[in-house]
């Protein structure tokens, strides 16, 4: 047993607690033992992507019980994959929050970041169905901390909506994995592929129903349309940092989408094209409403809000196809899209320290104006699928995947109309701050109105203090967000330069994926020598 | 037994889904309660309901109930613990900065030019 895989759960497990309980009050060296553990990471992120790219599927049994009575983590290269990207975006985002000062406006940032890396990572590599559970309440609850960093009305009113969606959502899911072991009499992931695979047709229909409802548990932790009202709100008012961090916990919800339905439902079996069916109408509404929701918001933290929820549709579109092609450009296209959207978050977040909000409107020019227009125009065009950028890639991909199914017609006006409408509500956004603010001319924004009923003048006055961004003037190294942010950019430049790596690797995932033999078989056999 | 159960089970989530449609933050958090009340009775019946027989399996038992569910209950009864009194500070805090308890957020989320707590009505 290689005891490196159980590292990305304990790694952030120890420092998060040893954070809290001997440097509360020194936030110098929080940040050091913070970033070196996100670091530390990173570097078991990699070795564990070295050692699954051989094809094998290694499992870490908890005390060295049998499957499937102790719990078991799997490594495959999905879940490999999926660390080291979460620790590269954590990585990043938190050398941004450290830039921007975002990361001591309140209390336990580097703390509740530790445990919510933790609950990702544990939720990427776990398989056992009811451990998945524990980590995406490990994640949540780090999540709800995170979320409401920095406090003020607004934020706490997100994180009350944030909390009791999620909470209905972990009911829902106990219920399905309830009904799952109730028909199948066990929790463990390879395990009930295997009874479910030798269930006769005749006795599935409460199986399907826990199908269904872990399903919607999915979509609701992904987003999809009707389950993707929570988003919004939750994702404009966190700190920027924040939000870009949870570009990674949508993508959690499809990872479990993909891993339930490769593995324990895969289409030939008893639901059929159940889920298929249900998965791409609302894939295609997700991607329309997202698109429609950057051309129709008033607010950059919503318009990112969006373009994170249309990338979700675009996603599951091709994990809907449940081909192995469809998969390997959803596993290209979500790294893509993680890294695209940590980054507009960030942007957005660098525009607001400049601006002084995040209201889309006519404003003064801004400090580093045409730094700050580029790192926008990049991420945007990244974001939107146009070239030169991996975005382009990616829906290339998707595209192709999706060229010769029945729905094809549908998927391809839906997913390039769509790019047209993100085209243009990026670039209209982007040239209403960057670009027309030059036409503004006059003195500074005054301090605070005399009658706010009558806003004064052609730019109305900001009310009071904004708590949704963090004051340029606050940051102790402006040029560690700005390389940060950077950092998120060359991810993406990464994956347009070595895009053909970069797919042959998603290839030999979707692969692997579709022939969920060798995952069960390395589960359940070979298990000598343990309790 | 099945029909007591069963309905207890029905009632709470019935109970449950009316209340967490509520605006107010209280109800909000109450509904909560009784959803996870729910499942967790649900989750007991998942291992088959057995009266009066130990959790335990050994060779030549004659009878016996799955220990699983059980452990699986304390599991969700402590995180549900845990979860609501996460979401009792929220709204608590909520309430404090806002001035009201409404679960809806206000029109300054999302237009510019209102102040915070107009409601928009």
């Amino acid at each position: 047993m290689n005891h490196l895989l159980i590292a990305p759960v304990v790694l952030p497990a120890v420092i998060g607690p040893l954070i809290i309980m001997w440097m509360r009050n020194d936030l110098l060296l929080q940040r050091v033992f913070s970033i070196v553990g996100t670091a530390l990471l990173a570097v078991v992120g990699i070795y564990l992507n070295w050692i699954a790219a051989s094809g094998e599927v290694f499992v870490y049994r908890l005390g060295n019980w049998a499957a499937p009575f102790g719990i078991v983590l799997v490594l495959d290269r999905l879940a490999a994959m999926m660390v080291l990207l979460t620790a590269v975006l954590a990585l990043a985002v938190q050398l941004y929050a450290v830039g921007s000062g975002w990361d001591r406006k309140g209390w336990h940032f580097h703390a509740l970041w530790q445990f919510q890396l933790m609950g990702i990572c544990g939720a990427f590599l776990t398989g056992d169905a009811f451990n998945l559970f524990v980590f995406f309440e490990v994640l949540l609850i780090a999540s709800y901390g995170l979320m409401i960093h920095g406090g003020g009305e607004m934020r706490l009113r997100a994180g009350v909506q944030y909390i009791a969606y999620n909470l209905a959502g972990s009911t829902l899911f106990l219920a399905g994995l309830g009904v799952l072991y109730s028909v199948t009499g066990t929790l463990n992931m390879a395990d009930m592929a295997m009874r479910v695979a030798q269930m006769p047709a005749e006795d599935t229909a409460l199986l399907r129903a826990g199908a269904v409802l872990t399903m919607l548990v999915f979509a609701i932790k992904a987003a999809l349309v009707p389950l993707h009202f929570w988003l919004p709100s939750t994702y404009a008012n966190a700190p920027g940092p924040v939000a870009a961090l949870f570009a990674i916990m949508t993508k959690v919800g499809v990872y479990a989408i993909i891993r339930f339905y490769t593995l324990i439902f895969p289409q030939d079996a008893v639901t059929e094209t159940l889920l298929g069916d249900l998965l791409l109408p609302a894939a295609l509404l997700t991607l329309a409403l997202g698109q429609v929701g950057i051309l129709g918001t008033r607010h950059l933290g919503r318009l990112a809000s969006y373009a994170a929820i249309g990338s979700i549709g675009t996603l599951v579109i091709a994990v809907a196809q449940y081909t192995p092609q469809a998969t390997s450009a959803a596993i290209y296209y979500l790294i893509h899209s993680t890294l695209a959207t940590g980054a507009l978050f960030l942007v957005v977040d660098l525009i607001g320290a400049r601006r002084g909000d995040l209201w889309l409107r006519l404003d003064r020019v801004m400090p580093g104006n045409g730094m700050i227009a580029a790192l926008y125009f990049i991420t945007a065009i990244a974001l939107v699928g146009m070239p030169p950028f991996s975005g382009f890639v990616g829906k290339l991909l998707v595209l192709q995947a999706t060229a010769d199914v029945s729905w094809s017609v549908t998927i391809w006006s839906v997913i390039l109309i769509t790019s047209l409408i993100a085209i243009y509500g990026l670039s209209r956004a982007g040239s209403l701050v960057f670009w027309k603010c030059y036409e503004v001319e006059g003195p500074d924004r005054p301090e605070a109105p005399k009658d706010p009923a009558a806003p004064s003048g052609p730019i109305p006055p900001r009310l009071e203090p904004d708590e949704q961004i963090q004051d340029l003037g606050d940051a102790p190294a402006n040029w560690l967000a700005l390389t940060a942010t950077g950092l998120l950019l060359a991810g993406i430049v990464a994956m347009t330069v070595l895009a053909g790596p970069a797919v042959r690797m998603a290839e030999a995932t979707a692969q692997q994926l579709h022939d969920p033999a060798v995952y069960i078989g390395s589960v359940l056999q070979g298990q000598e020598g343990t309790k | 037994m099945e029909f007591l159960l069963s309905s207890a089970i029905g009632v709470l989530t019935a109970a449950g889904v009316y209340l967490v449609l509520r605006l107010r933050t209280f109800a909000v958090v109450l509904g909560t309660t009784m959803l996870s009340y729910a499942i967790n009775v649900f989750l007991f019946s998942t291992g088959r309901l057995v009266v009066d027989a130990p959790p335990v399996l050994r060779y030549g038992a004659e009878t016996y109930t799955d220990p699983l569910p059980q452990a699986l209950v304390l599991t969700a009864i402590v995180i549900s613990f845990g979860m609501t009194a996460v979401v009792v500070l929220m709204a608590l805090g909520a309430f404090l900065e806002g001035g009201d308890d409404r679960v809806d957020m206000p029109r300054a989320d999302r237009l510019p030019d209102h102040r915070a707590g107009d409601d928009g009505a």
